[in-house]
């Protein structure tokens, strides 16, 4: 069960070796967290997250996830949701693509789509029906600034992510008054290994950050959290900046 | 019988979790939600005086028991009350006063029922002189998880169990409880001020036990030379020869009245309650205080349940709600207290009113949370920022004093902590194991502690 402060006792994350997760889980298992359940492909950088996070004392569990083999995700999560409570699950998997080459070979735009949209949906959903039966738990969902209002470098991720957040909200909604609460967190250029070797975007965070807006957000019950903060004011601003003038802003 | 499905908190207004809410109104529903209650289990509730989640059993059931609410049987002669479990002590009250007689514990709220009075073992004021409520109980009825209905009396590992057991033991459906005698219904109070802690403590060790009812409202914003400047208030049930003559209350000597100012709005922003704010509002109700005043005459409501008068006064913390936190340490662990006490006072956290009282004798319950000794009770917006961490470390304090915390109140505990705080645990537990195998009664307190 989560606390007066929304810190959970099990967590289950999907996409179990992205950075931002990691630091998350690291700074909820600090807290409360005792169970964590890491799905992802299995891999060494898995079973290392989950050795990272047993060292600091919690049971950790991983799972075989693939995020583009939506039929698998019914039975894979029922295993772990069969398991026990999950107090919040974190949706964090998600591919940067390569904005260029997708341009050029459109099956690998559609792995990008299929990864960060369709994958999401589909293990979001199954995820929600269960936090439902439990009466209580917390969906946290990574999205991005680059879904707010799509740039001309990066509209192949953002349009996947811009899908992601708008379903995000609107299963918040359609949750709502059922006990399970969804955060979507919108963060800015966050440096990690999926941003490696790219150049760096004003307002870059970390994805200790993002962990502390986490944290922060599950105690207020949040339905979105930017970070940093401030991006939500330069993100309402860039917004309204009309076409001919936004294509032509160095972003 | 109604049942939706709602979000439920509890009095601190935090976490909140779903369930389908039902409310029995015969014993017989109430056997039937029982055993039709699905996987998730459920939980009684009553008022949901509960600051925590002691109440809420997400995704399952939560049996509203305030509709199972009648008095069956009235001893006037003997003192004793038969009534179902859903029975307010503000109704007791309401009918026992007139017959003279008065509930032999009662909390800062009139608002609780007899039902959550026996599972969280309640105490009050007079815990120095009456113990907690449970110690006033003659027998109870309890639905158990197999549907049964059993009668059970003092001085059985059952018994002990369902006093202060949250619940977890099954519905209680009717009591049995001993009443206290008095001639008036009004309250004779002596107030006095405490210029800091230590002050405090030793004009409630020299004096407690002169009166049946005393309790220190504690300003925890003051610092340095005045940190735990407190002011006592020691009442007694005034004798009739104490009211003025040829007043209404003289003529009307066990009237009980109440006073009700208007609800706090539903609406209200979060950061009322400040460093400032409080900090004036403590400065300005020490200083109201007397310095010293003798038999003041006090109605009930007044002395006893003064936030009673404002309905939902738990607003006022805004959305994000509140923490309530209360723990107990032994006599001999006095220093305890003073860290405690300096240490939430050098945070600055906007804690108004917090309550210093000497608890008396413990009674039997498993997990009835008083024991002799200092209990201290604090109220704290959840949203201040670090608080979690903070509690956390007072929490060590409490434990290395040998001391605990309130279960009734708690929405925050590090579980590992519990067993250390309750040595009956144990039994608690395999009690449960065999009583309710399939784990029928639950909460989310019980799911957040493994109760």
């Amino acid at each position: 069960m989560k606390d007066a402060f929304g810190l959970p006792q099990s967590l289950l994350v999907l996409g179990g070796t992205s950075e931002i997760a990691m630091a998350t889980a690291r700074r909820l298992v600090a807290r409360r967290t005792r169970t964590v359940w890491l799905a992802g492909r299995p891999s060494p950088a898995l079973e290392r997250a989950a050795a990272d996070l047993r060292a600091q004392g919690a049971a950790v569990h991983t799972v075989a996830f693939d995020a583009l083999d939506a039929d698998s995700h019914e039975a894979t999560l029922g295993k772990v949701f069969a398991e026990g409570d999950i107090d919040m699950v974190l949706l964090a998997f998600g591919v940067l693509g390569d904005q260029a080459r997708d341009e050029r070979e459109p099956a690998a735009a559609v792995r990008v789509a299929q990864t960060n949209y369709t994958g999401a949906v589909s293990s979001a959903l199954v995820a929600a029906r269960a936090l439902q039966a439990q009466g209580h738990g917390s969906l946290v969902v990574l999205s991005s600034v680059a879904g707010e209002r799509a740039r001309r470098s990066n509209f192949i991720y953002g349009s996947s992510k811009a899908g992601l957040d708008a379903f995000a909200q609107g299963l918040g909604d359609a949750l709502h008054g059922t006990g399970v609460h969804v955060m979507v967190v919108r963060p800015g250029f966050v440096r990690s290994k999926m941003t490696a070797g790219l150049e760096e975007a004003p307002l870059a965070t970390t994805p200790e950050a993002v962990a502390t807006a986490i944290e922060l957000g599950l105690r207020r019950r949040s339905e979105t959290v930017w970070v940093p903060g401030v991006l939500r004011v330069v993100m309402s601003a860039l917004r309204h900046v009309p076409r001919g003038m936004f294509r032509r802003l160095p972003l | 019988m109604p049942a939706d499905t709602v979000p439920v908190t509890g009095w601190g207004r935090t976490a909140p979790t779903a369930a389908r809410l039902i409310r029995p109104r015969t014993y017989e529903e109430a056997a039937a939600a029982v055993r039709d209650c699905g996987a998730r289990g459920g939980i009684p509730r009553g008022l949901g005086r509960a600051y925590g989640d002691a109440a809420q059993n997400a995704g399952g059931a939560v049996f509203d028991m305030t509709a199972l609410d009648r008095i069956h049987v009235i001893d006037a002669a003997a003192g004793i009350v038969l009534c179902d479990a859903g029975v307010s002590l503000h109704r007791l009250m309401e009918v026992l006063l007139p017959l003279g007689w008065f509930v032999p514990v009662t909390p800062g709220t009139r608002y609780v029922t007899v039902g959550g009075a026996i599972g969280a073992d309640i105490h009050g004021k007079n815990h120095h002189v009456s113990g907690s409520f449970s110690r006033h109980v003659l027998s109870l009825e309890l639905l158990t998880a197999d549907g049964e209905i059993r009668t059970v009396g003092r001085d059985t590992p059952l018994f002990d169990a369902t006093c202060g057991g949250m619940g977890l033991t099954g519905m209680i459906l009717t009591a049995t409880v001993r009443l206290q005698p008095v001639a008036t219904s009004l309250m004779s109070v002596d107030t006095e001020r405490a210029r800091d802690l230590d002050d405090l403590m030793a004009r409630l060790t020299a004096t407690d036990h002169h009166h049946r009812y005393s309790v220190a409202w504690i300003d925890l914003l003051a610092r340095g030379a005045t940190t735990g400047r407190a002011v006592l208030t020691r009442g007694d049930h005034a004798p009739l020869d104490a009211l003025p003559k040829g007043t209404r209350a003289r003529r009307e000597p066990l009237a009980f009245r109440t006073s009700r100012f208007p609800a706090a709005p539903a609406f209200l922003p979060e950061g009322l309650l400040t460093r400032t704010t409080v900090g004036a509002f403590n400065e300005l109700w020490y200083r109201m205080a007397p310095r010293a005043r003798t038999g003041e005459l006090q109605r009930i409501s007044t002395f006893f349940h003064p936030l009673d008068g404002v309905p939902h006064w738990n607003r006022i913390y805004g959305r994000g709600g509140f923490v309530q936190y209360q723990f107990v340490v032994g006599h001999g662990q006095e220093d305890a207290v003073r860290r405690i006490v300096r240490r939430v006072s050098e945070r600055r956290c906007p804690s108004f009113l917090a309550v210093l009282k000497r608890f008396g004798d413990a009674d039997p319950g498993w997990l009835s949370f008083p024991v002799p000794g200092w209990t201290l009770a604090l109220d704290i917006p959840a949203g201040l920022p670090g608080l979690g961490g903070f509690l956390d470390e007072l929490d060590q304090e409490v434990a290395a004093a040998d001391g605990r915390v309130y279960l009734a109140k708690d929405s925050r505990l590090r579980p590992e902590l519990l067993a250390a705080m309750y040595p009956r645990l144990d039994d608690f537990r395999a009690l449960r194991a065999e009583l309710d195998p399939r784990g029928v009664f639950v909460s989310d307190l019980a799911r957040r502690l493994a109760l």
